[in-house]
């Protein structure tokens, strides 16, 4: 019976993980949706806002080292700590900022550029992002905390214990993330649905050019796009920041994205969420039964093998718009 | 067009290290994921070497040229990086990883360039009889292993029967370094094995840990670098894994791998075979040498740390086998055969450490023809959150030759065998 447990609890955590994952695809989604771009500099971004928000935090002065080096002086910080909540905030501007320079220095010069030659942009903002946050943070591992409460829930715990006989884990910190997994979610959909800016970002990824036959700017659409994906980003970057520190590998939880992506479609957010539930409890299971039998370690590449299996069979993915070519 | 070529020759020159100074590359790493640990190590190396030029004009009258190549952890990277630091003839490569480690040991004991790694590589590189070229000591992977074990059974009243040891270990060549000696130990003292392999980077643990959890092993062995140090002890936290049996193997036990974790890490402990902190005489001179006279390495801000106190434990070891062979040789301009004499004659004392100023900083070494390792005894260090500082806990640990010694024959011989060498030292 407690194996049966086991494999209840592997499986709940694992959809809680699979939250994680999502959060990081949200972020794809949201600009593969409006613009047909596959923006391979996300992970990275969710770094650079987990950079920004710490540095922001701690009163950290950017570009501190670079400033010495020059001018030979001792400079490190501001001497004050900002409060979470504001930082946040902050850093959230400095999200929009950048996505505004994005669009005015990369994008405006390769509108209606071929897909590829996007994607090959944003290789190039990933690296650039990544050199340019360290040399405005610096390059070492820092904690992060937002206040987000980490550790064993033993509320789960002793509930499930008293009811089963055996007591669950779940990290506090998975069920913050899917609290705020689900908010972001709800409020994304209404946004494309109810508000006219979100009505305009639809019409953008419908078809280029009939929205700007109808006077639609796609310069502000895509500010804006990247600008709630920087926000998505940012989300990302507090909670897998908060588990294990902000740190380069940070900007790898991408890696963690590209089977959900594939899995939940690249253009739908409920999408996101399904893909990366499905990804979550699949790798952990798989793990769980068949990790012992073939030495373990499975988990990342069963996720694309998961991906894989589906996208044979709906190459668009669970959730994404169905393929039509017409001659 | 003349003109053109001598002022290139001139430049390459200028940028090159210069012919009379001895040279030992810095093969590091400050980008990429483990820039935060490479970037430590890398200025620690470079400091040691520049307080000897500043303060002593070198080594035996020769001034230490350190050219820095950046490796950014990839294997293909550090590979280029010897291609392009052998024209300048290196006395000796530390490459700072085991994957480059094993794609140069060929190509250098070809060239016949000494390869120091110490604490990492090819463990079976410590029989010298058969790797002419490499050194690792003080210590190696294995060492390592029964190191822990050996504080586990101290723990443990001396018996280790029917308990249960997990190992969580990066799923590559260096993380399963380990598995074997466990499995050995596990057989000689009776207790089980638990592995639980975690492919890289290892932010993702939460199976391992789930596990950990059901099956409570008395203690938890940890192989791990870079951002799954971090991920696992805040995992080990997070299911409140008792942290005085979480034993991190010496690239698991950095400030970078417990700081994220806050106060849940205290308790932790990690191997070690060097000491820890600023609290060491040779601080002063580098004070004066080094840092006032604006010539620290990279930023200036890791002195007495982990990693910083490993990178200059490496370059006082190949700063005292340099002067070995210096002796050996009567010639101050050694060569890396000359270098490589230097290190299989290399005896550094307790009381030459204090002399360098660096007093029971690490364990004494004496190396041989044969012994390339030393004898591969640690210590254990353990962290306090509050103070936010390592402390050394223990003595020196010898490892349990009797059965690290045929493991280390066994896969000496087998790369003996392959790559058609025969034993020397004889």
């Amino acid at each position: 019976m407690d194996q049966l447990y086991f494999a209840a609890e592997v499986m709940v955590n694992g959809l809680m993980t699979g939250v994680m994952y999502a959060l990081v695809a949200l972020g794809f989604v949201l600009i593969f949706k409006a613009s047909g771009v596959f923006n391979f500099a996300q992970g990275v971004m969710a770094l650079f806002a987990a950079m920004t928000l710490v540095g922001i935090q701690q009163g950290q002065i950017p570009f501190a080292h670079l400033i010495n080096a020059v001018f030979g002086t001792h400079l490190h910080n501001f001497g004050w700590t900002v409060p979470s909540l504001l930082a946040i905030l902050l850093t959230a501007c400095v999200m929009v900022l950048l996505a505004f320079l994005i669009e005015k220095l990369v994008l405006q010069h390769l509108v209606g550029q071929e897909p590829i030659i996007l994607f090959m942009a944003t290789i190039g903002l990933a690296y650039f992002l990544e050199g340019f946050g360290d040399v405005m943070w610096g390059a070492e591992i820092k904690a992060l905390d937002v206040g987000l409460p980490q550790g064993i829930s033993d509320t789960v715990d002793e509930l499930t214990l008293n009811w089963l006989g055996y007591g669950f884990f779940i990290d506090r910190l998975d069920i913050w993330a899917t609290v705020i997994a689900a908010l972001l979610v709800t409020a994304l959909v209404l946004f494309a649905q109810y508000t006219k800016q979100g009505r305009a970002m639809r019409a953008v990824a419908d078809d280029h050019q009939a929205a700007l036959s109808v006077g639609i700017s796609l310069r502000f659409i895509w500010v804006m796009v990247w600008s709630i994906a920087g926000f998505v980003a940012l989300v990302a970057g507090i909670m897998w920041g908060t588990k294990s520190g902000v740190q380069f590998s940070l900007s790898l939880i991408a890696l963690k994205a590209l089977p959900v992506l594939m899995l939940g479609g690249f253009t739908s957010i409920p999408g996101a969420i399904v893909g990366g539930l499905i990804i979550g409890v699949g790798e952990k299971l798989f793990e769980f039964f068949a990790g012992p039998l073939i030495g373990g370690a499975t988990e990342t590449w069963f996720a694309y093998v998961l991906a894989l299996i589906f996208l044979v069979f709906r190459p668009q993915g669970l959730f994404g718009e169905r393929i039509i070519e017409r001659v | 067009m003349k003109l053109t070529l001598a002022l290139a020759a001139a430049a390459f020159m200028a940028a090159g290290p210069a012919l009379a100074d001895l040279v030992v590359p810095n093969m590091s790493y400050r980008t990429g994921p483990y820039a935060a640990n490479g970037i430590p190590y890398a200025d620690g190396f470079n400091d040691y070497f520049s307080l000897l030029n500043e303060r002593d004009g070198g080594i035996g009258g020769v001034r230490v040229a350190v050219p820095e190549c950046e490796t950014a952890y990839n294997t293909e990277r550090g590979v280029e990086c010897y291609e392009s630091l052998r024209p300048s003839n290196p006395l000796v490569l530390n490459p700072l990883s085991t994957g480059i480690t094993y794609q140069i040991i060929p190509r250098a004991s070809n060239d016949g360039i000494v390869i120091y790694t110490p604490g990492y590589g090819r463990t079976s590189a410590k029989n010298g009889s058969v790797f002419e070229w490499v050194f690792n000591a003080p210590a190696n992977y294995w060492d390592g292993a029964s190191v822990a074990v050996k504080h586990a059974l101290e723990v443990e009243g001396g018996d280790l029967n029917g308990k249960k040891i997990a190992l969580v270990y990066h799923n590559s060549a260096y993380g399963r370094e380990p598995v074997r000696t466990l499995e050995e130990l596990a057989e000689k003292h009776g207790f089980e094995l638990v592995l639980l392999p975690v492919d890289a980077p290892g932010q993702e643990q939460k199976s391992q840990w789930l596990q950990i959890r059901r099956d409570r092993p008395d203690f938890v062995i940890m192989y791990a670098w870079g951002v799954m140090n971090q991920a696992a002890i805040q995992e080990a936290v997070n299911i409140r894994f008792p942290m005085d049996r979480f034993i991190g193997i010496w690239w698991s036990g950095s400030e970078n791998d417990v700081r994220a974790a806050g106060a849940g890490a205290d308790g932790y402990k990690a191997l070690t075979f060097h000491g820890v902190g600023r609290d060491y005489p040779i601080y002063d001179e580098l004070q004066q040498y080094v840092y006032d006279a604006g010539r620290a390495s990279g930023a200036g801000d890791q002195a007495g740390t982990v990693l910083y106190s490993r990178g200059v434990y490496a370059a006082m070891v190949i700063a005292e086998a340099i002067r070995k062979g210096q002796e050996l040789s009567g010639e101050a301009e050694i060569n890396a055969a000359q270098l490589r004499d230097g290190f299989e004659a290399l005896e550094i004392t307790a009381e030459r450490m204090e002399e360098l100023g660096l007093p029971d900083f690490g364990q004494p070494i004496a190396l041989s023809c044969e012994n390339h390792g030393g004898d591969g005894l640690a210590r254990l260090q353990q962290w306090s959150a509050g103070d936010g500082q390592w402390s050394l806990i223990t003595d020196f640990i010898e490892p349990d030759a009797e059965v690290l010694d045929p493991l280390i024959e066994e896969d000496s011989a087998a790369f003996a065998a392959e790559s058609n060498i025969t034993p020397r030292c004889g």
